[in-house]
């Protein structure tokens, strides 16, 4: 992709007094948000674009750190002069989601009640919860509505929330390789994911912060799992085929194929640094995730309270989360008689897709984007 | 399938639709395998005269969304299309159109029974196989359906096959190898297919190749015929 990276980036931290009331009913008294922003807000504050991340995701959307050359954005690809996400034309706002890891309130941060990390006392939050949370964050930062709000995946089901819950707020939703709703096969994943996590003795029922270990092997055979289902069956054919590491079968339960070798490198980078009742929590907000469950069901009924130009996107090898799950979204749009636009990208690299650089898609994205008047 | 809309001429010469048109242009020449319309399209002007303004209308097979883009800026209608090739459905959404990426071929299950007060079908039928389903299709999800399709039976075709060679025009404007038409049929077919399936055409506009209404003889002396269909209900 043509176009520059942002550089050198840095992050911010933003405190909230006012009490979060929570869709399961619990209240969070107080929280921190910690996001990045690129670009800048112009006199009128028209041109902030949000972009919400998803499962592992966080605030640091593009750019380097100063002191961290190859610490690069997860969407780096994606935002920067000339890029889609062209920081010439708009204020670029990433934010790390309540629940996480990366510096934002979460189970790992100390509860103020206790001088204690959170751990299982951490209130399970949902999609609605994080889009209240960043409404918030938007008001800090005097952004009144949103030129877009946008992510992939769980970040696409955050800008459909958006669309949804604060209509006035949101002119254009960019949802990308996201469902209006997870099916009984991906709830069954997240649940497999999830005991991993809860059944390994370090779990010590979300408190493992206090007996200083933590649930490493639980949460690396969740991210085994989640990956297998990030991937598409034709590209790890591709990438991995049988190939073996040695030449000859060794009859054992090392690592012998190529495929069990990226799997478990892939779930021991991932346990290395994140945290499993974050994972937990995240895999829940997935599952919770219905707004059409407030119209008993009908999603047309909701779609009809969002007033944003929809851009809605699907990758033809993602399984995870299917054209089909996509066009179920753009059937309640046009049924609702709203603004929307919907491509199906052929790439080959599953639900990954959505963080790769192509041109053609790319293509989509900014065409779509440059029809935005900040 | 595909349903690139077959290229038209250059056209300075947008006549008001029921009006007789005269063009003194140079023979145009066919620009094989180019997606971007030309506005000014003898159809387009008819299509615009049966929408009326605010209507909602689906343009099936919609291109670049040249017709849907006009039919905004002259009708306020509100559009959406559908269009199957990744580079034109990029097109259309640089040019600021709702568009569906889909295969007409496979119907329309994304849009909901009597959605429209108009479905489009500019240039495109003889390019479907499943024609009967596609035209099935356009009255479920629309009150009226707009069709405009060549007539292979316009006297230039048939005096080019007389000659021994595949027609080529402005309205077929492909060689026989790289043609995305698989269905060949004239006015007089496509009027008994209505007929058959309870198709009641409403209106009928026949052209010649230079866009020039054609009053007497359509079945042999129009080149493009534009329908304007309801059901039978």
């Amino acid at each position: 992709m043509p176009g520059q990276s942002v550089g050198v980036v840095e992050s911010q931290r933003a405190h909230f007094d006012q009490p979060l009331h929570l869709r399961s009913g619990s209240v969070l008294p107080a929280y921190d948000l910690v996001y990045e922003t690129y670009g800048t807000l112009n006199a009128a504050r028209s041109n902030a674009i949000l972009v919400c991340h998803a499962l592992s995701g966080h605030h640091h959307v593009a750019g380097h750190y100063v002191d961290q050359p190859n610490n690069v954005g997860w969407w780096d690809n994606i935002v920067g002069p000339g890029r889609p996400l062209d920081t010439d034309r708009f204020f670029i706002v990433g934010v790390n989601n309540l629940g996480g890891c990366h510096g934002s309130t979460g189970p790992s941060s100390l509860n103020p009640a206790t001088g204690k990390p959170w751990g299982a006392a951490f209130p399970m939050v949902a999609v609605i919860d994080w889009v209240h949370a960043q409404a918030r964050l938007a008001d800090h930062l005097g952004i009144e509505s949103w030129a877009a709000v946008m992510g992939g995946s769980l970040g696409g089901m955050q800008a459909l929330r958006w669309s949804i819950t604060y209509p006035e707020r949101v002119r254009s939703a960019i949802v990308i390789a996201a469902a209006p709703k997870l099916s009984a096969q991906n709830i069954a994943f997240n649940d497999v994911a999830r005991q991993a996590i809860l059944t390994d003795p370090d779990f010590h029922g979300g408190n493992y912060y206090e007996y200083g270990t933590r649930p490493v092997r639980g949460l690396r055979l969740a991210r085994m799992l989640g990956h297998i289902t990030y991937l598409s069956d034709d590209q790890m054919g591709e990438k991995f085929g049988r190939e073996l590491r040695n030449s000859a079968f060794s009859f054992g339960f090392g690592v012998e194929f190529e495929v069990e070798s990226y799997l478990r490198h892939q779930g021991d980078k991932f346990a290395g640094h994140f945290d499993a009742n974050t994972y937990l929590l995240m895999t829940k907000a997935l599952d919770y995730f219905d707004p059409a469950r407030e119209d008993n069901g009908n999603l047309t009924a909701t779609m009809a309270r969002s007033k944003a130009n929809f851009l809605i996107v699907s990758f033809s090898t993602d399984w995870r989360f299917s054209p089909a799950r996509s066009k179920e979204m753009v059937a309640a749009l046009l049924a609702s008689g709203r603004d929307v636009s919907y491509a199906e990208i052929g790439l080959n690299f599953g639900h990954d897709s959505f963080l790769m650089d192509d041109a053609h898609y790319h293509g989509v994205i900014d065409a779509f984007l440059r029809n935005i008047k900040p | 399938m595909t349903t690139h809309r077959a290229p038209a001429r250059d056209s300075q010469n947008q006549a008001p639709a029921g009006a007789a048109q005269t063009c003194g242009e140079a023979a145009p020449t066919p620009r094989t395998g180019q997606l971007t319309h030309t506005l000014g399209r003898a159809d387009f002007d008819l299509i615009t005269a049966w929408i009326a303004p605010g209507d909602r209308v689906l343009d099936l097979g919609c291109g670049d969304g040249t017709l849907l883009k006009h039919l905004i800026e002259t009708r306020g209608v509100h559009g959406w299309g559908v269009e199957i090739d990744d580079a034109t459905v990029l097109a259309a959404i640089r040019n600021g159109i709702n568009v569906i990426q889909g295969n007409l071929e496979k119907g329309l299950d994304e849009f909901a029974d009597q959605a429209f007060d108009h479905v489009v079908l500019s240039r495109t039928l003889q390019t479907v196989r499943h024609t009967e389903g596609i035209l099935r299709e356009m009255l479920r999800v629309g009150r009226e359906a707009v069709v405009s399709f060549p007539n292979f039976a316009y006297w230039k075709n048939l005096r080019s096959v007389l000659e021994g060679r595949m027609p080529v025009s402005e309205d077929l404007p492909y060689q026989w190898y790289d043609s995305p038409n698989v269905r060949f049929f004239t006015l007089l077919d496509f009027e008994d297919l209505c007929d058959r399936t309870g198709l009641v055409i409403r209106e009928r506009h026949v052209l010649d190749e230079e866009g020039n209404l054609v009053e007497n003889d359509v079945n042999f002396l129009g080149s493009l015929a534009v329908y304007r269909l309801t059901l039978n209900r």
